[in-house]
Order: C-alpha cells, then sequence, then structure tokens
C-alpha cells in the first residue's frame, strides 16, 4: 500500500484538482499548484537523478532555482523536449512526462555508478592529469570523454514553440517579490513612480507568504496573512506592473536587464498552441530595486548527498506551501535557529521530528524553547560524522565537537531516520548584484558578502542585502527606500513586529569527522560531484586563487553555478591557505542567474527572420527565370542562370562567350551609389581617391581608387561628373555602406569646411549593364534618338535620356572589356526597362549573365575584384596599377604610405597572372604558389585569387598574388595540390584585348 | 549595453553606435613632410587607457553625426559628451 506524505491541506494546494504525470514512464498524480518536486515527493520519491562524475543517487535537495540535483528531462524524444530543466521549479500539468538523467539503464539501477566505487582514483584534474598524453591519443580519449560527460539530451526536432522579445522601459524595477519586494513595489508606484515588479515564482509573497506561526507577527497579523493583505492591495495600482513567472537572467551596465517571462511552461502541451512560449524583455530602469533574498547554505559533512537529505527550508515550504511531508521520521541538523522554525511548522501540521543536532551549545532563544517543550530531543554542541541509506537516507551518526569546533570528541551516536533537514545559515543571494559590476564586502559576524559599492542607480534591500530576519527587514527596507526614491512620506511605517529569531550561528565551513578528510565524500558542489577533499587537494597542489581552484576542481560550474556551495568552497579556501574570506573575494557570478532556452535568446529571428536581406528591383525576373543566387553582403544577387540541365561551370561557359560574341545583360543595381553635391565636391574627390578629378568634364566618367590611410586599397568604382558640382559615385556591392561612412568621418572631423553633401541612393536607382560587340544596336533600338557614335558618345561618358517618360541615365563604361552600357533608371522601373532589353536583345540572342560570369569575364580582362584579389595588405603599387596613383597631388588619403619602408619593399606579394602548362587544369582559389618544392620548409611565395576556365580563351585563367611577381613575368612556379603539383607561368594579369580594341569596337 | 547621450538626438542605446577609437587625432596637414617614424606616429599609435579615456562615436544607426565621449573604460561611465570641434573638458 502507498503511503500518503500528503498532510494537511495547504490553501495554494487545490486539492479538488488532481493532474496525472509521468516520472520515468510511471504514472503518478498532483494537485493544482504542485511542481514536479512537491509531487513527486508526495508520491513519496525521493530518488531522482544521478550525480555528474560518481553517478551518486540524488535526491531532490531544494525548492527553488538553486536545486542542484533534481534536475530532469521533460518529455523526452519529442520536439517539446528540454534537458536539464528543475523539478523545483517545474509546475505540474495534465500530460507532463519527466525523466531522470545522467544514467543508465535507470536511475534505480545506473551501471557508471560504478563510478561512485572508483571515487578514489578520480580526484580533482583526473581528467587533465589522466588524458594529457600521449599528446596523439586525445582524438580516442575525447570521444570516450564526450559520451560519458554531459547531463541531459538536447532535441532533434525543431523547436515547435514561439518566442518574443519586449522591450521595458520602467522608473522603478523591483526584482523579487517577497516581503522586502512588496514593500518597495508599493512604495515606490505609491510615490507616483511608474513600476515594475518580477519575480521568478508562479505566486508572489516569497517565503513569507506561507509563514503562518505565533513567532512571526506584523501589526499582531501573522506574518502571512499580513502579506497576503498588502498582496491583494498592490494588484490594485495602476502604475504597478506585475510579473510572475519572469526570472532576471542578466543585469547589465546602466540599468540594463534581461528577464525570461515564461508563458506557457505551465500549460499541457495541447494548450500551448499559437502561444508566445517565453518572453525576453528587456528593461531599461532608470532606478532598480534588488530583493532577490536568500538562499539556505547546506552543510559540509561526510556522505551529505544522500537522497532524503533536503535543505531545511525546502522542508518548511514543501509542508507550508504544498502540504507535503518529505519524511516521517524527520532529523534537522543545523548551525542557527532556522531548523527549528522548520520543526514549529512540522509538529503544527503533525509531522514527526525525530530530533534536531545542532552545532551550538546552550541558546536562548524562544523557538528552541517551543520545540523543547514539544519533548523533541535536541543534540547541542554536536555534528553529524557519517549518514547510511543508498538510495534513500537510513540512518546518521553524530558525535560531539571539541569546544574550538576542530575535531570531533567522544563517541558515535547512531540516529534513524527517513530525512534529513540541513541548514547553515543564510547566503543573500548577490548573484544579480555583482552582474551589474557592484561590490561587495564580507560581514564578519556571520560570514556573508553583502552588497557595498554600487555601480548604478539601484539598492539591494532585504535579505539579498544582509537582512536575514523579519524585524531588521521591517525596520531598514522602509528606511532604505526613502533615501533611494528621494520620497518624504514612506507608506510603511511604525511596524509593530514579532520575530523570534536568535540571530546566533557557529558557522564551520567544513565539520570535522573522525575519518581522515580523504576517506570522506563531503560534496561542496553537489552538481559536479566535487569534494572538501577536492578543494584541498587543488590547494595542495598549488593553485590559490579561487578562480583557478575552481576550474580545476569544478566547483561552481554545474548548471546551477554553485548557487549552495560555492560559499562553503571559498570557506575551506581560506580555513586552508589562512586568508580572509574578505581579501580571498569570490568568483564572478555570470549571466544567466538561471538557464535560458535558446529560442528565448532567438526570439522571432528564425527561418526568414535570421537576417535581412536585400533584393534588386528586378528580382522577381531573376527567380522567374531560375536564377540561381548568391549572397554578396546583405544582397540576393543572381548567380548564374541554368538553362535545362545545366551545371555552374556549363552555364557560366554558355553566358560567358554570348557576352563576347553578342550581347550579355547584367543586373548590377547592388552596386553601391552615392549621391555628392556641393561647390567642394571636386576637390573631396581629389583627396579621396588616388587619381585627380579637378579636370574631368561634365558628362565624363572616371575609374577611382580607394585607400586607406595606411596606403592599402579599400574600394574602387567608377564615378560620373553629372555636374559642375554634382557627381555619382559607384562602390563595390558589399563595400557600399563603409565607404560611405568612412567619407561622412572625413567631411565631418577632417574637412568639416568642405562643402559637400553625401546621399546614398543604391536603393533609389535600379542599374541594367548591356555588354557585348551587339549592345550598341540595342541600346539605340531602345533610345532611337540618342547618338550612340563612338564621337558623341564614347567609352566613360554619360548622357541623360528618356524612354516615354521614364529619365535615364546612361553610363557607357565597361566592367567586362567589352563595348557597354549601364542604364540606371529610378527603382521602381527598372524591371520594365530590363524587360525591354530582354525584348529589343531578343534579335541578337541577349543572354541574361550572373555575379559568376561576370567574374569572369573581368578577369579575362585583368581587372581586379576588391576583397578577391585584394585583402586589406594590397596596395595600387602591389596591383600593378601605378597608373592611378596621381604624382602631381600634394596629398590623398594613404599617399604617405605608399613610400613608408614597407610599402616600397621589392618581394611584397604583387598581383600577376597565371597560366597552367595544361590550359585544361583549373587551378584551386586559394592554392598556395611556391618555386622550389623541394627546399624544407617550402617557402610560400603567394596564393591564387581568382582562377577560371575561359571559353574565349579556351584555356584555363588565373590571377594571384606573389612575391615579387612583378618582376618574374614567364618564370615557371609551382602549385602544389593534395595528390599532383601544377606547373605555371607567371604573366601579365590582361589575359584578353591588351589594346582595348573590344571597348571601341 | 550602455546609454549614450548623443548631443544631437538624446539618449539612446549603444547599439545604434559606432566607436571610431581615440579622439583628438590630427591628421597631419602636410603627411608628405613627414618622417617614417612622424607618419607612423599618427597612422598607428593609440593609447588604451584603463580609465578616463577621450573617444570618437557615431551615432551611425541615428543621426550619423560623429561627436566626442568622454569615457571611463573601467566600468562604462560617460563622464561627458561634446561635439566635434567643440574643446574637451577638463
Amino acid at each position: 500500500m502507498k503511503k500518503n506524505f500528503r498532510v494537511k491541506r495547504s490553501k495554494h494546494i487545490d486539492e479538488t484538482y488532481k493532474i496525472s504525470f509521468k516520472f520515468n514512464g510511471k504514472l503518478y498524480y498532483g494537485f493544482k499548484g504542485d511542481t514536479l518536486a512537491s509531487a513527486l515527493l508526495a508520491n513519496d520519491i525521493h530518488l531522482v537523478g544521478r550525480s555528474f562524475k560518481y553517478h551518486r543517487p540524488r535526491g531532490i535537495m531544494t525548492a527553488g532555482s538553486e536545486e542542484p540535483n533534481a534536475i530532469v528531462q521533460l518529455h523526452n524524444n519529442s520536439p517539446w523536449t528540454e534537458p536539464n530543466v528543475r523539478a523545483t521549479e517545474v509546475e505540474i500539468y495534465e500530460g507532463l512526462e519527466a525523466s531522470s538523467q545522467n544514467c543508465w539503464p535507470s536511475v534505480n539501477f545506473d551501471i557508471g555508478g560504478i563510478n561512485n566505487f572508483l571515487s578514489p582514483l578520480l580526484p580533482a584534474g583526473f581528467y587533465y592529469k589522466t588524458f594529457m598524453w600521449p599528446a596523439s591519443f586525445w582524438e580516442k580519449y575525447e570521444y570516450f570523454i564526450r559520451k560519458s560527460a554531459g547531463l541531459g539530451k538536447s532535441p532533434t526536432k525543431p523547436d515547435p514553440d514561439i518566442y518574443e522579445h519586449r522591450y521595458i522601459h520602467c522608473d522603478v524595477l523591483v526584482i523579487g517579490a517577497g516581503i522586502s519586494g512588496i514593500i518597495s513595489a508599493k512604495t515606490a508606484a505609491k510615490n507616483g513612480f511608474k513600476t515594475l515588479l518580477v519575480d521568478e515564482k508562479p505566486y508572489l509573497g516569497g517565503s513569507t507568504i506561507y509563514q503562518n506561526s505565533e513567532y512571526f507577527k506584523i501589526n499582531n497579523q501573522n506574518s502571512g496573512s499580513w502579506l497576503e493583505k498588502e498582496i491583494n492591495e498592490i494588484k490594485k495600482i495602476e502604475n504597478l506592473e506585475i510579473k510572475t513567472r519572469t526570472s532576471v537572467a542578466a543585469y547589465h551596465g546602466y540599468n540594463y536587464l534581461l528577464a525570461k517571462e515564461n508563458l506557457t511552461d505551465h500549460l499541457p502541451i495541447e494548450r500551448r498552441k499559437n502561444k508566445t512560449r517565453h518572453k525576453l524583455l528587456k528593461i531599461r530602469a532608470k532606478k532598480v530595486v534588488t530583493a532577490t533574498g536568500s538562499i539556505e547554505r547546506p552543510l559540509i559533512f561526510d556522505n551529505n548527498d544522500r537522497p532524503g537529505i533536503l535543505l531545511s527550508s525546502a522542508i518548511k515550504k514543501y509542508a507550508d506551501l504544498f502540504g507535503v511531508a518529505c519524511g516521517k521520521k524527520n532529523i534537522f541538523f543545523t548551525n542557527n535557529d532556522s531548523a527549528y522554525e522548520t520543526t514549529i511548522s512540522l509538529i503544527q501540521k503533525g509531522i514527526n521530528v525525530e530530533a534536531i543536532v545542532d552545532n551550538r551549545e546552550e541558546v536562548d532563544s524562544k523557538l528552541i524553547y517551543e520545540v523543547e517543550k514539544n519533548n523533541i530531543k535536541i543534540f547541542k554542541g554536536h555534528t553529524i560524522v557519517n549518514t547510511y541509506g543508498y538510495k534513500r537516507i537510513n540512518k546518521i551518526s553524530i558525535m560531539q565537537l571539541s569546544k574550538d569546533g576542530h575535531n570531533v570528541i567522544g563517541s558515535k551516536i547512531d540516529l534513524s531516520c527517513d530525512c534529513l533537514g540541513i541548514s547553515g545559515g543564510w547566503t543573500p543571494a548577490v548573484h544579480l548584484f555583482t552582474q551589474s559590476g557592484g561590490k561587495l564586502k564580507f560581514r564578519d559576524e556571520d560570514q556573508v558578502f553583502i552588497p557595498n559599492i554600487y555601480p548604478s542607480d539601484q539598492i539591494s534591500v532585504g535579505a539579498c542585502n544582509g537582512d536575514l530576519t523579519l524585524d531588521s527587514i521591517l525596520v531598514n527596507v522602509p528606511k532604505s527606500l526613502k533615501d533611494f526614491l528621494n520620497i518624504k512620506n514612506n507608506v510603511y511605517e511604525n511596524f509593530d513586529v514579532l520575530s523570534s529569531h536568535n540571530n546566533s550561528k557557529r558557522n564551520i565551513w567544513l565539520l570535522p569527522s573522525d575519518k581522515v578528510l580523504g576517506k570522506t565524500n563531503s560534496f561542496v558542489d553537489y552538481q559536479n560531484d566535487a569534494t572538501a577533499k577536492d578543494i584541498k587537494l587543488a590547494l595542495r597542489e598549488g593553485f590559490k586563487s579561487i578562480e583557478h581552484v575552481k576550474r580545476y576542481t569544478t566547483t561552481g560550474m554545474g548548471t546551477d553555478q554553485g548557487k549552495l556551495g560555492n560559499m562553503h568552497a571559498l570557506g575551506i579556501i581560506s580555513e586552508t591557505s589562512e586568508a580572509k574570506m574578505g581579501e580571498l573575494g569570490t568568483t564572478t557570478f555570470r549571466p544567466p542567474y538561471t538557464p535560458l532556452t535558446f529560442g528565448t535568446i532567438v526570439g522571432r529571428n528564425v527561418g526568414e527572420y535570421f537576417d535581412a536581406y536585400r533584393k534588386t528591383p528586378i528580382h522577381e525576373w531573376h527567380v522567374k527565370n531560375r536564377a540561381k543566387f548568391e549572397n554578396v553582403g546583405q544582397w540576393k544577387r543572381a548567380w548564374y542562370y541554368p538553362k535545362n540541365n545545366e551545371n555552374m561551370f556549363q552555364a557560366v561557359q554558355r553566358e560567358s562567350k554570348a557576352a563576347r560574341e553578342s550581347a550579355g545583360i547584367l543586373d548590377a543595381s547592388t552596386l553601391g551609389k552615392i549621391d555628392i553635391q556641393g561647390a567642394d565636391a571636386s576637390e573631396f574627390l581629389n583627396r579621396i581617391y588616388t587619381n585627380a578629378w579637378s579636370k574631368l568634364q561634365i558628362g565624363k566618367c572616371r575609374y577611382g581608387l580607394m585607400l586607406n590611410e595606411d596606403g592599402m586599397v579599400y574600394d574602387d568604382g567608377v564615378t560620373t561628373r553629372l555636374g559642375e558640382n554634382h557627381y555619382l559615385m559607384t562602390t563595390t556591392t558589399g563595400g557600399a555602406a563603409n565607404v560611405l561612412g568612412k567619407l561622412e568621418d572625413y567631411l565631418q572631423t577632417e574637412w568639416p569646411e568642405l562643402d559637400v553633401y553625401l546621399t546614398s541612393v543604391t536603393d533609389h536607382l535600379a542599374t541594367i549593364s548591356v555588354c557585348g560587340p551587339n549592345s550598341k544596336k540595342i541600346i539605340s533600338e531602345i533610345f532611337p534618338s540618342l547618338d550612340l557614335s563612338d564621337k558623341n558618345f564614347p567609352h566613360m561618358s554619360f548622357k541623360k535620356t528618356k524612354i516615354g517618360k521614364i529619365h535615364c541615365r546612361i553610363m557607357r563604361i565597361s566592367f567586362t572589356g567589352e563595348q557597354s552600357y549601364e542604364i540606371n533608371v529610378q527603382a521602381n522601373f527598372g524591371k520594365s526597362v530590363w524587360e525591354k532589353c530582354m525584348e529589343v536583345g531578343k534579335n541578337y540572342n541577349i543572354t541574361p549573365y550572373g555575379t559568376e560570369t561576370m567574374h569572369l569575364l573581368r578577369a579575362e580582362k585583368g581587372f581586379i575584384i576588391v576583397g578577391q584579389d585584394t585583402d586589406a595588405t594590397m596596395t595600387p603599387i602591389d596591383l600593378q596599377m601605378d597608373w592611378i596613383v596621381s604624382k602631381k597631388k600634394y596629398d590623398f588619403i594613404g599617399k604617405r604610405s605608399l613610400y613608408r619602408s614597407d610599402t616600397i619593399r621589392e618581394d611584397r606579394k604583387q598581383l600577376v597572372g597565371l597560366l597552367t602548362d595544361n590550359p585544361n587544369e583549373i587551378l584551386e582559389e586559394g592554392s598556395q604558389i611556391v618555386s622550389d618544392i623541394n627546399k624544407s620548409p617550402i617557402e610560400m611565395l603567394g596564393h591564387v585569387t581568382s582562377s577560371y576556365f575561359s571559353p574565349n580563351l579556351k584555356k584555363s585563367i588565373a590571377l594571384g598574388v606573389v612575391k615579387g611577381g612583378k618582376n618574374m613575368l614567364g618564370q615557371k612556379l609551382i602549385i602544389p595540390m593534395e595528390n599532383k603539383k601544377i606547373n605555371v607561368t607567371v604573366t601579365d594579369p590582361v589575359f584578353l584585348d591588351k589594346e582595348n580594341k573590344r571597348l571601341n569596337a | 549595453m550602455f546609454l549614450i547621450n548623443c548631443p544631437f538626438c538624446g539618449d539612446r542605446e549603444q547599439s545604434e553606435f559606432k566607436a571610431g577609437g581615440e579622439a583628438h587625432i590630427v591628421r597631419p596637414k602636410q603627411p608628405t613632410e613627414l618622417s617614417d617614424d612622424e607618419w607612423a606616429e599618427y597612422l598607428f599609435m593609440r593609447k588604451n587607457i584603463k580609465g578616463v579615456q577621450f573617444e570618437r562615436w557615431n551615432h551611425v544607426h541615428g543621426c550619423r553625426k560623429w561627436f566626442n565621449v568622454v569615457r571611463d573604460t573601467s566600468n562604462d561611465q560617460i563622464k561627458a559628451v561634446y561635439k566635434m570641434g567643440e574643446k574637451p573638458p577638463t
């Protein structure tokens, strides 16, 4: 018969609403309001997982987000699966399926458990020490290490859920809705501040809301009832927004915070459809009140990790909030009054408490007297030295502590139990405060770190600020708020508080044992299986910095980030190395405070929204004509247009031939276009380009090369003089935004006196390039009134004209070496003008070509592509483009750098042409170029930058950069490949029509 | 992520801006007169201060104006913001 661990009804649980769920395949029941952890405990299930390294059986240890052990996989093998979820945070719903992680074949019988018996052989740094050598074996080791590491399984199917991002701006953000947070939110909102209150739990009120004790009263009501009334009141305040199930993940500078609002995880899966699952809130708050409370500390003793060992505060929460008894024979082990508070709660509910083991000697405390009245045995000045029970605790051994607390004395007493509550006092949750850049100070009396120096307009209040008792919270929180918010009247004043805690605590970081340390398993970090002896070993091996000890022992590196054990690790280091806690400092708390799903981070930026892309006005035509596309910057550019079953090579060969034999047409709309106007426009161009611009006539075009101040080629393009003070500059597709930025930079900061205005017109104009021997005929048919004679409209000139009512600018410029015309029209007309060209061009076999053919054609002609044939180390001289560098101009950007000692070296890499001995052999772009293959090490002379098979020259051609290449014409070089070496000859980079006959044909 | 008080637009998110390195480095008026070392000094040498640093920033996704920022690089606190051509605060 199943034992029932559900005790006296809790008002937070709806016992009329039964919910069924599965854990490790078995069906269980819980009630509405339960978490997975409380429902499992109600079914007397403590063992939920295996530890990371030793595969020790582990149970539920806490009742909150600090849980290290009870992490489970939800909905395994479904698209909704999620690994490493804390059972203490999962609200149960009909159909929930959870399973244990890190165990095989089952949590009850786990083969990895053998590691537990091998644990003496697996000390800290075991992997570092063992798998270091021989180095060549690493790949083999890695395979097995990766297999045995890791917790849950990541999903293999696409995420079916919807995620969102939202920006929130508020006057005051209050983090945490415990008693301090509620007081803060009400105070801020009542004083007119636009306030946002968030809490990670589904309910408000923190741990006070279920406080129902004669010993803790506010204005003569028990503190839980008092807070409930406050909560009902703040829900009505208009300028206060309250968000539950919302955990702050990161606190950045300038009060910028990220929070995850969980909207559907508590709903049955069929009810989540079409709803947003998680929202990432990007909060910018003028002021922040951190009221994140505190986390109870465990105690560090031998075998302190068995299922059935929980934090004392967790046992209280399970009893008070969920109406669940964690055991029938409870024992508590404490160094402060908190365990007595829990005991009183259990007594109220009729749950049996066998005994309390207290580190402290005689303490004058009302709570202790109450417990003693109930005939519960208290072992004062005692410590636990060992626990028993493999899958569930069944017995503890205790001994008396010596006066100084360093040793145990007397004889062992055994006590049987089925649940052990431990309390090592409280650690203020300062994680978010330190993330924001705050500096902590150490308070010696009770050994806690508390906020000290605030980096932004913020304040920590309540337990996270070190006010760990009800009376100190009610005195200090309203007082600090008054200063922080600069208000005259506080809504909270003159409380009548009863708080029965005695604040004494006997802090011993590592409790003594009758065994030597090496024989104990005293866990400091439960999730990563780091023990006290591991930390001491690290110190013995010479690690001193807390950050190094952390990484060597992996303490605090689990998904819980050491929320429970970090303080003990520090304490043990401090005691062992005799350094003061305050001087040791803490490890760095990094975001996120609790893990975020990838979906939350990504939001709606998935699929086609992952990255914005740009389309030309003619894009639809390319799609219709089955173009393959290539990404260039943000643009989708037509790459090639395969016909029938052509592959890329065949299509490009056909397109390239057509462009040279008759006519080709290219959508060049993506070229960057900058409209330049102003009285000093010519002077400006003089300064930014290497060549001279003052004498360029209106209606003429000129190619320009732009350098960085270091003399390296930055961008190139043709600029047309449209009027006296009016130019149209074109840039490379990918460089457009950067070029505009660079020009603006110089205009605004170096030459503000110049009268120049820059406007990006890339998107405003469609550019259609028609090239080939028949291009003139096609253009003349489209523009019959235009005089296209070489005399009136020569190469590198420009005409304004019209098709019907559409204004056009036509530039006779060429990137292919063929006679060609670029038509610029308002973007809206781009597609119709393109279609007109196609219609007229039909008689001339006009062939649309893409970027690949464009690259091939310009390579035949030896034209460079900035970014392909250049990187940020090529000067115009390296490119054999000396002709474009003005000798007369006094200055231009980059000029001085062209004769630095480094840029005038003869053996710089220089652009050359490369021809393979075998004309059918096509080089691979990026291949290394060498001259002597027998010399060791082989000297790399350069690499291939562009390579194609030229259908017009009927041979393979390539461009490359070679050290001292300019003086190597005719020389033989070698391209070593994996299975062969290819012989090449250095040539001039211009392969076709050196005399430019085709341009004027 | 910090807020920058653009002198033309007001407080905006850092993601709207582009950092432009150290401020108050003036391009030499006569580069050709400079030795290699002097030119290298202008071209390459930059301070990298832990503490208060004078920087150029551009409101690239806003008004596109360049301006100067005085920032403490150790904690990202911005001490002052002023336009190009204005005198740096002392």
